[in-house]
């Protein structure tokens, strides 16, 4: 046990790897061995995952089951891996939503099963690398790696566009981390070192930035970071990738690779970059109010019930980024709870409308209306789920909101009022598209015989409404995770900024919840 | 007058060795029998093998040959292994190739041998006349293997102007070299660093014999402007002899801009540093806009090989200890890559050459997912994907760049291998992506070509996973110039 205990990152990480070896030498007609071993594999993940939450004291500030390993010597760089409230909560979800994603995706594969599991498994393995990672090379090699089965999967099983959206993904991903790549560089330059405690002490320490570089360097990984977010206006990748994915490419897509846009944020712009952080804050909270309100706006026009959740992702992730971007606990501590909550709904949508595309090979709501009265039970789940992303009290949605609205007002009153009128567009297009679904009379004959949910469709979303329900209701033991992570972010923040200048507007930094 | 000593001669063994067997392997031709010519391939790379013996031997005996002509130091023996695992991997993907091309010569193994012992001189002299002279062996051997394919129009057409172009650069290499000796009075590299020590003997005439060195060897690293020969010579020549001439000649011209621009020349300061970082922008980026266009796989490697020494170039820009052994490791992960590709290539096709068409591969995946996937492994490699060779090279490379301040540059090169991502996928996509059937799928890899490939892939994921030992070997290689 001790030896899981020491290499427990380790093993988290790579384990969903060997079961991608595991099935590469199965036979390619074994599709359900395949499939089981894919779930068997994705769930003792899950486990360790919730392990690692379970062991990890919400008392202690910094970086939990460390790993550190001599990776090359000349320049140094360390396989260092570390988890604090942070990436825990991430990592938790990726454990969570990688197994739901197996089983969605069980039947509607057919063709080249065994690819597909293989490519998922390798996925969730760059996935959780790219959280535990505290080596900035460490971590670039991850951001990189992940994409290549994320390519594959959209652009192997993808639908019409599937090969356009898939090599847009990736360009668009790799111009930004070309540039951080080269901010890696640079900073390696000034400090010696890519490992992440390492640089952050040389950083605080010493005043080897100066502030025009301080600025660029910012840039240089933030572009990286919104792309991925994807912050308005970068977002453009978003739609096509979300739309012509699989199934679960886009539960994927949505619940974890955007929020590593957001983790990234909090992991390297602002500790590393605190002033410029604070000089780009308006600039960054501006874009992130245009993603609220535009995403609302397109999703609302969206005649695919896909591209629609698809936008509603932009807004989302625009509450996240508006979170971090005003520098208190209630606006971080949303965000984060906003990244988790979103992976959560967002990725039940993307299920959702999965298994409406398996039964009728379409997403156009104007095909659809009246599916109440036929799919009784995959409605009342529909409703759930939609409730919870719109932000209905006592369901997950509404706490992350509710925290980052309450922040930005600590920060400035015209955020929260236009992050506001983003929650109620939300409810506009959300519950607009629920009636034209769902509502009314069956108007397509085909809507009339459509089965209802299945076993397997049942234990999924039951799965997320349990997990939808309690995030609401109590909310307190993730947040509690957080909290030492988010008041060392801050304080690194305010830190440096008391430091190096004067304008540190006192008063809201670090109010307590 | 020199006297020959033994000590002269093991720090020539290496390249002894190649050119007897190269020479066996001439003589013998005539007296084996037309179905036994494969075993000429099977001689030329235990040539190849006893050469990389001999170079231990000449490890062991490091220093000057020849009254100075020849270096035996780290840095040469670094690239004749360079130069003798290309070699090696070109041969194990020829013998075959050959046979069902109906061109299983003789020749084409002394040929590549032979090339080879004047890659490895033009890596290990320290003087301008050795220099031309590796340069000369290696050329002559490389135009007639551009042209092997005989029947073959394109293939014409690539030897004669590689062989045109070819010599008209070799031609200004000579210029230099004169200037040079009108300057100075030596040839002598070492002499030379010491006469031309001060910024101030940096006179209009040295100036221009520079350039006319520089102009030579770009001719070989195919630098734009004077990569124009790159796409229509890699399309035309047989697919394995265009691994060796994308690799070998190359990496050669390396070696040589190396020990001049940074250890004879190295006094001159901005004039190289500006010549360098210009032809680096300019050959990455028109490298990788051309290659965006192409349809046919060769031309589209030919274009990549064009933007993969723009980066070799930043790296040469960036000079010092980090930037010469960044180059040095960035040549070995080229050499796999780049061979291994081709050598798929070769194999996939067909008789003739007649399936080079990036369409010619739609579905790939589907029949041949291990062939497919070694190729994704090699275009992967070559757009810079962590864990791979390709793109611990490229972070060498930068962090050498970004040491001595090139960020724009370093800028540059990395949204260039952006760019670059797209056409690699493009391969990927018509193997992964799309379905259809491909008279490809149908190619037999015997058993030399399948160890040649996997050669090449361990090799790359050697070099992407565990880089220690061929990056220590690297910074070791790098000693001898001086910084």
């Amino acid at each position: 046990m001790s030896w899981f205990t020491e290499h427990s990152l380790t093993i988290v990480t790579f384990f969903p790897l060997l079961g991608a070896v595991v099935i590469a030498f199965l036979g390619r007609d074994r599709t359900s061995s395949v499939r089981w071993v894919a779930l068997l594999c994705t769930l003792l993940t899950f486990l360790m995952t919730v392990w690692l939450y379970f062991e990890f004291d919400s008392h202690r500030a910094g970086m939990q089951f460390e790993e550190f390993r001599i990776w090359m010597v000349l320049p140094p760089v360390n396989y260092h891996l570390g988890v604090d409230g942070l990436s825990l909560l991430l990592i938790l979800l990726t454990g969570f939503l990688t197994p739901l994603s197996v089983l969605v995706s069980w039947s509607s594969i057919t063709h080249r099963t065994k690819e597909f599991f293989l490519f998922l498994l390798a996925l969730e393995t760059g996935m959780i690398g790219v959280f535990a990672s505290l080596d900035l090379v460490l971590f670039f090699v991850f951001w990189e790696v992940m994409l290549i089965p994320m390519y594959f999967l959209i652009g192997i099983w993808g639908h019409e566009r599937r090969v356009y959206a898939a090599v847009k993904f990736i360009l668009y991903t790799m111009t930004g981390s070309a540039l951080m790549l080269a901010g890696i560089l640079y900073l390696y330059n000034l400090t010696g070192t890519f490992d992440l405690p390492q640089v952050l002490d040389h950083l605080t320490t010493t005043s080897l930035l100066s502030p025009p570089a301080e600025r660029w360097l910012f840039l240089a990984f933030f572009v990286a970071f919104a792309i991925k977010v994807p912050l308005f206006p970068f977002h453009t990748w978003l739609p096509d990738a979300h739309v012509e994915a699989p199934t679960a490419g886009s539960v994927i897509l949505a619940g974890v690779l955007l929020k590593m846009g957001t983790y990234g944020m909090l992991r390297f712009c602002l500790p590393l970059f605190p002033e410029a952080s604070r000089d780009f804050a308006p600039i960054v909270c501006a874009l992130a109010i245009i993603g609220i309100i535009y995403g609302a706006l397109v999703a609302m026009v969206q005649p695919d019930l896909k591209k629609l959740v698809a936008y509603s992702s932009v807004a989302h992730l625009g509450f996240c980024v508006l979170g971090i971007f005003v520098f208190n606990a209630q606006g971080m501590e949303g965000s984060i709870y906003q990244m988790f909550s979103h992976g959560v709904s967002t990725g039940a949508l993307f299920m959702l409308v999965g298994m409406l595309y398996d039964r009728r090979h379409t997403r156009l709501i104007s095909e659809f209306g009246g599916l109440a009265t036929s799919v009784p039970v995959y409605s009342t789940f529909f409703l759930i789920v939609t409730l919870s992303s719109l932000g209905l009290p006592m369901l997950n949605g509404f706490v992350g909101e509710f925290l980052i609205i309450v922040g930005s007002y600590h920060s400035r009153a015209l955020y929260a009022a236009l992050a506001a009128a983003g929650v109620v567009l939300a409810a506009v297009y959300l519950l607009w598209m629920y009636q034209r679904v769902f509502y009314g009379d069956i108007t397509n004959e085909k809507n009339r015989t459509l089965p209802d949910c299945n076993l397997r469709e049942k234990l999924i979303l039951t799965i997320v409404v349990v997990v939808i329900v309690a995030m609401g209701v109590y909310p307190q033991p993730f947040l509690r995770r957080m909290d030492q992570s988010v008041a060392s972010i801050l304080q690194r923040v305010e830190k440096r900024t008391l430091l190096f200048t004067e304008r540190a507007p006192a008063g809201h930094l670090g109010a307590g919840r | 007058m020199i006297t020959l000593q033994t000590a002269d001669l093991v720090r020539i063994l290496p390249e002894i060795v190649l050119s007897i067997f190269g020479i066996l392997v001439m003589v013998l031709e005539p007296f084996v029998a037309a179905a036994q010519k494969k075993l000429l391939g099977w001689m030329a790379l235990l040539g190849v093998l006893a050469a990389a013996t001999a170079t231990v031997r000449t490890s062991f005996e490091p220093g000057l040959a020849f009254g100075g002509t020849i270096a035996a130091d780290e840095f040469s023996i670094y690239f004749i292994y360079l130069f003798l695992l290309t070699a090696g991997l070109v041969i194990l993907g020829s013998i075959d190739y050959l046979e069902r091309n109906h061109a299983q010569h003789g020749e084409f193994y002394a040929l590549v041998l032979l090339g080879t012992v004047g890659m490895c001189f033009m890596a290990a002299s320290t003087d301008l006349i050795m220099i031309f002279l590796g340069l000369e062996i290696s050329s002559i051997s490389t135009y007639i293997l551009a042209g092997f394919r005989r029947a073959d129009r394109l293939s014409n057409e690539a030897a004669l102007k590689y062989f045109l172009l070819g010599s008209f650069a070799t031609a200004f290499f000579l210029y230099g070299i004169a200037f040079v000796y009108g300057l100075t009075g030596t040839t002598n590299l070492l002499g030379l660093s010491a006469r031309l020590m001060e910024p101030s003997q940096w006179t209009t005439f040295a100036r221009v014999a520079l350039v006319l060195m520089f102009v030579g060897l770009a001719f070989k690293l195919s630098t734009v402007p004077f990569q124009v020969w790159t796409p229509d010579v890699y399309q035309g020549a047989p697919a394995p002899v265009t691994a060796f001439l994308s690799v070998g000649p190359k990496a050669a011209a390396f070696a040589v801009l190396l020990r001049l621009f940074l250890g004879g020349f190295a006094s001159a300061g901005t004039v190289s540093f500006w010549i360098l970082w210009i032809s680096a922008a300019l050959t990455m980026c028109l490298g990788n806009l051309a290659a965006l266009w192409q349809t046919n796989v060769k031309r589209l490697l030919a274009y990549s090989s064009i933007a993969h020494a723009g980066y070799i170039l930043v790296g040469v820009a960036a000079g010092g200890s980090r930037g010469i052994s960044a180059v040095l490791f960035y040549l070995v992960a080229y050499a796999l890559m780049n061979v291994g590709a081709f050598i798929m290539v070769a194999h996939l096709s067909g008789t003739g050459e007649r399936l080079v068409q990036i369409e010619d591969y739609t579905g790939l995946a589907f029949e041949r997912p291990g062939v497919a996937a070694c190729l994704a492994v090699f275009f992967l490699s070559l757009a810079g994907f962590p864990t791979t060779a390709g793109f611990l090279g490229k972070f060498y490379v930068f962090r050498a760049a970004i040491h001595s301040h090139l960020i724009g540059l370093t800028v540059l090169a990395l949204l260039n291998s952006v760019v670059s991502v797209y056409y690699y996928l493009r391969i990927v996509v018509a193997m992964y992506m799309r379905e259809g059937k491909t008279e490809a799928a149908t190619v037999e890899l015997p058993w030399p070509v399948r160890t040649a490939l996997a050669v090449s892939v361990l090799g790359i994921f050697y070099l992407g996973l565990a880089p220690k030992l061929p990056l220590g070997l690297s910074t070791l290689a790098a000693l001898p110039l001086p910084k």
